[in-house]
């Protein structure tokens, strides 16, 4: 074959499979909001459900999800980011090591009931957290935990070895020199590596399905042992498990968690490309 | 040739050092000694060892873990390997590198990092170490009206003498060029090379480079390596003319290398 026709199939083969990539988040996307984005109001936003949840706002659901994944977020990031300087500022290579990061991989692809199963067997049994928003916050963080150790990993592998070996020429310790050089410079990439994994967690029902998710709620969570309400499983329930559901109400709440993964993914991107236009070497 | 008693105005003795990277022997039994106040050139074609030196000298090598080494180094007559701690070392050992590195900061922040480093917080004092740095590194008329604005914003000459301020304000014994101009065009090479001939009034230098023009023009002594041995030592003039070595004169006359 010529190869100018060769390579003109090739390339219309090679956009055309990009093409299908983007067909099935444009359809869900257009599907979500033409059936919810009627019901979307202040309202819906900040009241509790009524009349069996099939009127009402769905304000304890997002407030679940946002507490789930703050209190999720400040166990795993303090952890995942000790965890990255040590595996790859201090530790070196060594069989434990390789050990250690083969364990992080695999960490990654576990599936997330899984995941849930895990929290419920050592948080809510073992430890006697019971179903509560520590137990569920627990499980969240240990499913975001191989994803901000390995962003961080590359974001502290980013930083030019020649900036450390500066830093230790003019006599810092090796710690003042990841204090002072490598974690700044790091940050951004940390920053961005850890919102991802946020926005991931956030619509996972299976996780907080054992150990924290409630099915309704009259009130507010009081305090951390306390069960709430979250946005993925709400989802779930109004969806499958009652009748006469209105259509726009389920669609609607899908539409506020998509936004507020929307959103996280967002700011993961503002931030990046705000620090890249920054950086400097 | 081979010294092999420390004197007290030899800032720096070095007696069979040995060093390997693995497998690989990057040097054999260097003895030389560095007096106190001088400039020692430091030539040799490529992979000759002259980096790995310098890079022994204040420790930096030990951040590789295949790095080995045997033999003795001294500073002013203390052990590096066992009397003296690293810190401490590379606060009396300072490095000038190959290309310009400033650290993504302003460049206040660069020359203050060192001593902020070693606990100086008052803002007075690091001012005024940043003034004495910037000025004996000639900086300091072309940047004082901008030291708040980042380092990368200079020149490749100008950052490269912030880098020799920077290790100036550790206040060093003795200062490590590894190959300064190797970046750099000719006029930012003259004026590297006028502070480094203002420098060693106070402090005792080692310039490594690939330039043998350079060596010849700034240096007091010479030593030439090879495949990592020190073929020969010897005042710069006296080298240049004269070499001991065939292997001495087929370098510098530009036989090979």
């Amino acid at each position: 074959m010529d190869p100018k026709t060769a390579q003109r199939i090739a390339f219309t083969a090679l956009f055309l499979g990009t093409c299908l990539v983007i067909v099935p988040v444009v359809f869900v996307l257009a599907v979500i909001v033409k059936e919810g984005a009627g019901i979307i109001n202040w309202n819906f936003l900040t009241t509790q459900p009524l009349n069996g949840m099939r009127a009402g706002g769905i304000f304890p659901a997002i407030l679940g999800t946002l507490i789930l994944v703050s209190g999720a977020v400040m166990i795993s990031l303090p952890i995942g980011v000790l965890a990255a300087v040590y595996l790859n500022e201090y530790a070196g290579e060594r069989p434990l090591t390789r050990i250690i990061r083969l364990a992080i991989i695999n960490l990654a692809g576990v599936p997330s009931v899984v995941y849930g199963l895990f929290g419920l067997a050592l948080f809510v049994m073992f430890l006697q957290f019971g179903v509560s928003i520590i137990a569920g916050c627990c499980t969240l963080a240990i499913m975001e935990l191989p994803v901000i150790i390995t962003a961080s990993r590359e974001a502290l592998n980013s930083v030019p070895q020649s900036f450390r070996e500066v830093s230790l020429s003019l006599g810092a310790s090796r710690w003042q020199t990841i204090r002072n050089v490598v974690l700044p410079n790091a940050l951004p990439g940390i920053m961005t590596g850890t919102i991802l994994s946020v926005a991931r967690v956030a619509g996972e029902t299976a996780p907080i399905l054992f150990t924290v998710a409630a099915f309704y709620l009259p009130h507010l969570p009081r305090s951390i042992f306390d069960q709430t309400m979250a946005l993925p499983y709400h989802l779930y329930i109004i969806s499958t498990q009652i009748p006469n559901m209105p259509r726009e109400l389920t669609f609607g709440t899908a539409l506020v968690l998509i936004s507020m993964v929307f959103i996280m993914n967002l700011a993961a991107i503002i931030i990046r490309v705000y620090f890249r236009r920054k950086k400097l070497w | 040739m081979v010294e092999t008693q420390p004197h007290v105005e030899e800032d720096i003795f070095c007696r069979d050092l040995h060093v390997q990277f693995g497998e690989h022997r990057a040097l054999t039994g260097i003895s030389l000694s560095v007096h106190h106040g001088e400039i020692l050139g430091i030539i040799g074609p490529a992979n000759s060892g002259k980096t790995t030196f310098l890079r022994t000298l204040n420790r930096l090598n030990e951040r590789e873990r295949s790095f080995r080494v045997q033999g003795t180094v001294l500073l002013k007559g203390a052990d590096i390997f066992s009397q003296i701690d690293t810190a401490t070392l590379r606060k009396r050992v300072g490095m000038i590198f190959a290309l310009p590195i400033p650290l993504p900061m302003t460049i206040f922040d660069n020359v203050a990092y060192g001593p902020r480093m070693h606990g100086i917080s008052s803002r007075a004092t690091l001012e005024g170490i940043v003034e004495k740095s910037l000025q004996q590194a000639f900086l300091w008329d072309e940047v004082k009206d901008r030291l708040n604005e980042s380092a990368f914003k200079l020149s490749g000459g100008q950052q490269q003498r912030l880098c020799i301020a920077r290790t100036l304000a550790v206040g060093p014994d003795v200062i490590l060029y590894d190959e300064p101009c190797s970046g750099l065009d000719p006029i930012s090479t003259a004026r590297v090379e006028e502070s480094m001939i203002e420098l060693k009034k106070s402090y005792t230098i080692i310039l490594v480079t690939n330039n043998v023009k350079q060596a010849s023009r700034v240096s007091d002594r010479t030593a030439f390596f090879l495949m990592g041995e020190l073929v020969e030592i010897g005042d710069t003039g006296a080298l240049f003319t004269g070499p001991l070595d065939r292997r001495t004169e087929e370098y510098i006359s530009g036989r090979f290398g």
